[in-house]
């Protein structure tokens, strides 16, 4: 849920959006924000399976320490989603184990 | 950037650095301070409520507006800052080297102030790994600097100042706190804090702790339990809370790699937060090195902010650029502040501890 409204920080007021698409799906992000916080206010939690037991991992620390949230950002993998700023266009893609390079197409 | 000699390093932009940097650049040093998060303040942005003490530590300001004040300030003296940096070693002859955009560079610095602050701590319990199990400070990164609430129906573990205040900024971010737990018999964190909590209508479980996130994938509720006298759950008195995201505001830890890298003698303080470099009265921990801040010892953002002014005297000291009526008494100014900040029923043990983390390392440095 995005928080529109604020008692103390103020109207969030109109926000420049840029297109993603996370596992295929497009969603609108708003300019300057994380990919997790873009994800989390479409409700998307998942980030990654784990390597061994395919677990679930998601969003934990969001300052970049803890790394249990990265994902496949545009064929690179172990990118740390919450401090990475959506850029339109951006691709990403839940990452199964510890991931993949994909081969860029020049 | 190769070989640049810098006469103080910064590591860590947070209050303790900005400080720091601040305090030694006045002073005419030339200062560099790196971070490597892509935004300055540390924690400081994120910090939308009223900070306490007193005037002179800023109090009833918020914490963002004490961060544009140390950016200022920090601008006006001519400190140098360079972000998404990532300081990963420091080696001989004060050498600090770091990394931006996939390049390393050494930077070779007659003093260092190690400001790396803090890691939150996790905790254990069946599920915890699931996504919708985040931290306190994550939290409050999503609803205050991100605005995005990070689930609708939220239970906060932890009654410390981080839990309560992030409770409360949820809820006014619009989020739904159903409950705060705690293993101890009582709050943690200050009054006026869980009294705004208690006023909202939040319940806080006293004595309890979790024992399991439920959910498939994700977390989709929480199992929790009264602990007994040995904090074990009572698992047959376990009872379900239904919330979709577990918040853990469980403590924090020094973050101190870097300062291990360098050298820095690790001490063991429970009451403040775990290992810790050593460091004497003037925040240095090795010839050339300083600390400050959460990575000297977990606080508060006003206390890392005096320590950080500590370091950067001394540092300035050390270089030879304190005047010595100045010296006569700045020192004395900035430990009455700290120990104005160090008083009253929990600051008064920060402070003890304080000083018998000073006195642990002191004989192993003398034996040196």
């Amino acid at each position: 849920m995005r928080v529109e409204k604020h008692p103390i920080l103020g109207d969030a007021g109109q926000r420049e959006t840029v297109n993603i698409t996370v596992d295929g799906r497009v969603i609108q992000a708003r300019k300057g924000e994380s990919i997790s916080a873009a994800m989390l206010a479409e409700k998307l939690r998942i980030c990654r399976h784990t390597t061994k037991s395919k677990e679930a991992r998601g969003l934990f620390c969001g300052i970049g320490q803890c790394t249990d949230c990265v994902m496949q950002v545009n064929g690179v993998p172990n990118v740390r989603t919450c401090i990475t700023e959506v850029q339109e266009g951006m691709t990403i893609c839940t990452q199964e184990g510890v991931g993949t390079w994909e081969a860029k197409d020049e | 950037m190769n070989n640049s000699k810098i006469d103080l390093l910064v590591v860590g932009a947070g209050p303790a650095g900005l400080g720091a940097a601040i305090e030694a650049a006045k002073r005419g040093a030339k200062v560099l301070v790196v971070d490597e998060n892509a935004r300055p303040g540390g924690q400081l942005f994120k910090q939308i409520h009223k900070f306490f003490g007193s005037k002179e530590h800023m109090a009833g300001t918020r914490g963002f507006t004490i961060g544009e004040k140390l950016l200022q300030e920090a601008k006006e003296h001519g400190v140098m800052v360079m972000l998404n940096t990532l300081a990963w070693g420091i080696f001989k002859d004060n050498v600090v080297v770091v990394k931006k955009d996939d390049q390393s560079y050494s930077i070779q610095a007659r003093k260092v102030v190690i400001a790396t602050g803090a890691t939150e701590n996790g905790l254990s319990f069946k599920g915890c790994t699931k996504p919708g199990v985040i931290t306190g400070g994550a939290a409050q990164t999503m609803v205050n600097i991100q605005r995005v609430t990070p689930g609708e129906r939220i239970l906060m573990v932890g009654t410390g100042n981080v839990g309560l205040i992030v409770s409360y900024q949820l809820m006014q971010a619009g989020a739904d706190v159903v409950g705060i737990v705690e293993a101890a018999p009582t709050v943690g964190g200050y009054d006026v804090h869980a009294n705004k909590v208690r006023k909202a209508g939040v319940p806080i479980y006293l004595g309890h702790t979790v024992v399991e996130a439920l959910g498939a994938n994700e977390v989709s509720g929480a199992v929790i339990a009264p602990v007994d006298c040995n904090f074990q759950p009572k698992k047959e008195e376990a009872f379900q809370v239904e919330c979709d995201t577990i918040c853990l505001a469980v403590g924090l830890s020094p973050r101190i790699d870097l300062a291990l890298n360098a050298g820095c003698e690790p001490i063991f303080s429970p009451v403040l937060g775990g290992h810790m470099p050593w460091h004497d009265q003037r925040m240095r921990s090795l010839t050339d090195v300083y600390v400050a801040g959460d990575v000297a010892g977990i606080e508060e953002a006003s206390t890392a902010l005096e320590e950080g002014k500590l370091a950067g005297v001394a540092a300035a000291d050390d270089l030879g650029l304190l005047g010595s009526e100045e010296r006569d008494t700045i020192y004395q100014e900035i430990e009455s502040r700290l120990n104005k900040l160090r008083s009253g029923l929990y600051g008064d043990k920060r402070r003890v501890a304080k000083l018998e983390l000073m006195e642990k390392g002191c004989e192993n440095h003398e034996q040196r």
